[in-house]
């Protein structure tokens, strides 16, 4: 048979169909979505000649295998794992010709978390709302790989660009992230904000596409009671009242009640999205942004509580300046 | 009015207020400025309970020194279209709330399909409207100890909101009633039937026929939602 189209043979503990992300529909609820390690799903595109907006399959740690009913142009990146083609050893992070009717499997991550497996011409689910992508919080698009589950290919694009050398990080001893403080640093007291600087924080088992969450010192609040419910960013650190930073990825709900006390910057997601459970995290606060903090329309330039007094207070705390 | 700016990472700005009305109307201004193309490019806008959050400006820091500067237009009322929305009031916690109300559950049905509501914001799940405009005094709080699985289609109410479960979930709010309208529809344009700014109104149905009691288990569940659930 050769139709443009491949059957889960083996789905791994979660294979799911990822892009780039539904843009736009925050306020309608709906998670960005998209894959969580953005750079290797962009790359595995451009290994197989496709756009970086193509659908690639997201694994999560122990791979999975497929196999295919036309010949396919193949690469896998992201988490690094053995590949094989009909039991055969094959480049990982290279574009890789699979036959026809042909088994390819992408292994266990021998470090990292998730791999990317893109095929020419990309994956071919139903677009919901603009983009491919399987979001794990409210059900959106594909649902995630299934045995036996039959996928279609978009059909296969023109030659394979050469590259010369794909990079790849190592695996990380330990997470490294920098915050930026806000928008509810104000919520915890200036020893909760040094446990944040400070405290032994490790990825907990518990995480997912929803939530990178940790273990570690519980960070102390200077206010008690519950937030009026607020937009969410991607990359933010919601804290639950258990004192726990969870980091906020891809499939995050847009609202939440629970303080933020800072944001990680989308750049170093990619880096989260990989860490295995008890990969040590070290948050590292970069300060608030120096623009002004509070304005008050009814209070115009009286240096009470406008902007004056917001840059002067930035001024005074030493914040530096990011714009 | 006061209004707050806040950072969030380096492109987003949370714009805090006063009150949900106060949040409303700035949310109403900023989608007016976006359709006339006076606000710098912005990826998402999320209005919520008392703030609006944007994501994806290039320079925050000069949309937070330019609001204090903007006339913002009191809440129109009338400029939206009214969504109706039949509703069997025969939640298992509709008996609780109008003892909580002090009323007659028939009374309790009369209030609240007597009140015009009106979508605040949304979150928690797609097409999950937080419905505003029951008097103070009838808010209710949410229950200690949430259900494992509300059903689809589920009419509920917490603290000063109302909503309707787009789907089968999680969820601790008191449930008054159900409805067979479609929230969530993503073939549909816009998706929601609940939009920030929608009007709607719940209409009574007469007594539940027997089709009522099964709602609901035929979507279950990928995931258990996280953060502030309703």
């Amino acid at each position: 048979m050769t139709d443009s189209a491949f059957v889960v043979v083996r789905p791994g503990a979660l294979t799911t169909v990822q892009d780039l992300g539904r843009f736009g529909h925050a306020h309608l609820g709906v998670p960005r979505s998209g894959a969580l390690d953005q750079p290797a799903h962009r790359l595995a595109n451009r290994l197989v000649g496709n756009a970086e907006g193509a659908a690639t399959l997201e694994t999560t740690l122990t791979g999975c295998a497929v196999r295919l009913r036309r010949t396919a142009t193949v690469a896998v990146t992201g988490a690094p794992c053995p590949v094989t083609v009909d039991g055969r050893p094959a480049a990982w992070g290279a574009a890789v010709r699979v036959p026809a009717g042909a088994l390819l499997e992408a292994g266990a991550a021998a470090h990292g978390v998730r791999s990317y497996v893109a095929f020419d011409g990309g994956v071919e689910a139903e677009t919901v709302l603009g983009s491919r992508s399987t979001d794990v919080l409210s059900g959106l698009g594909p649902a995630p790989l299934a045995h036996d589950a039959v996928l279609r290919l978009g059909p296969p694009r023109g030659p394979v660009p050469g590259v010369d050398g794909v990079p790849h990080r190592g695996a990380a001893r330990e997470l490294v992230l920098p915050v930026v403080l806000g928008p509810r640093d104000d919520w915890f007291t200036t020893a909760g904000l040094r446990t944040l600087a400070t405290g032994e924080f490790r990825v907990s088992a518990a995480s997912n596409r929803i939530g990178l969450r940790t273990e570690g010192p519980a960070l102390e609040r200077a206010k008690d009671g519950e937030l009026a419910s607020e937009g969410m960013a991607l990359g933010a650190l919601q804290v639950p009242p258990d004192g726990r930073p969870v980091l906020f990825l891809a499939d995050h709900p847009t609202t939440g009640g629970y303080p933020v006390v800072g944001v990680v910057p989308e750049p170093y997601l990619a880096a989260a999205a990989q860490a295995v459970p008890g990969t040590p995290v070290r948050f590292t606060p970069l300060g608030r942004v120096s623009w002004p903090l509070s304005a008050r329309r009814d209070v115009p330039s009286d240096g009470t509580g406008g902007v004056a007094e917001g840059v002067a207070k930035n001024v005074a705390e030493g914040v530096a300046d990011r714009d | 009015m006061t209004m707050r700016s806040l950072p969030v990472g380096e492109h987003g700005l949370l714009i805090e207020l006063d009150s949900g009305e106060a949040a409303e109307a700035l949310h109403a201004e900023l989608l007016r400025r976006a359709a006339a193309r006076r606000l710098p490019a912005v990826r998402e806008i999320v209005p919520a309970a008392r703030t609006v959050f944007l994501d994806g400006l290039a320079d925050p820091g000069r949309l937070a020194a330019e609001l204090p500067g903007w006339r913002i237009p009191p809440l129109d009322r009338d400029d939206s279209a009214t969504v109706e929305v039949p509703v069997r009031y025969d939640g298992p916690d509709l008996a609780g709330v109008a003892e909580r109300w002090g009323v007659t559950p028939e009374e309790a049905v009369r209030i609240h399909s007597g009140t015009e509501f009106r979508v605040a914001f949304c979150g928690f799940a797609p097409g999950f409207g937080y419905l505003t405009g029951l008097p103070e005094r009838f808010h209710v709080p949410r229950h200690a100890t949430p259900r494992t699985r509300v059903p689809v289609g589920s009419v509920a109410l917490a603290g000063a909101y109302t909503g309707v479960y787009p789907r089968s979930s999680p969820g601790g709010w008191q449930l008054i009633g159900t409805t067979d309208t479609v929230l969530w529809d993503p073939a549909r344009e816009p998706a929601a039937l609940f939009t920030p700014g929608t009007r709607v109104r719940f209409v009574p149905e007469p007594e539940p026929g027997p089709a009522a009691a099964d709602r609901g288990t035929d979507t279950a569940p990928r995931s258990v939602s996280e953060g502030a659930a309703p």
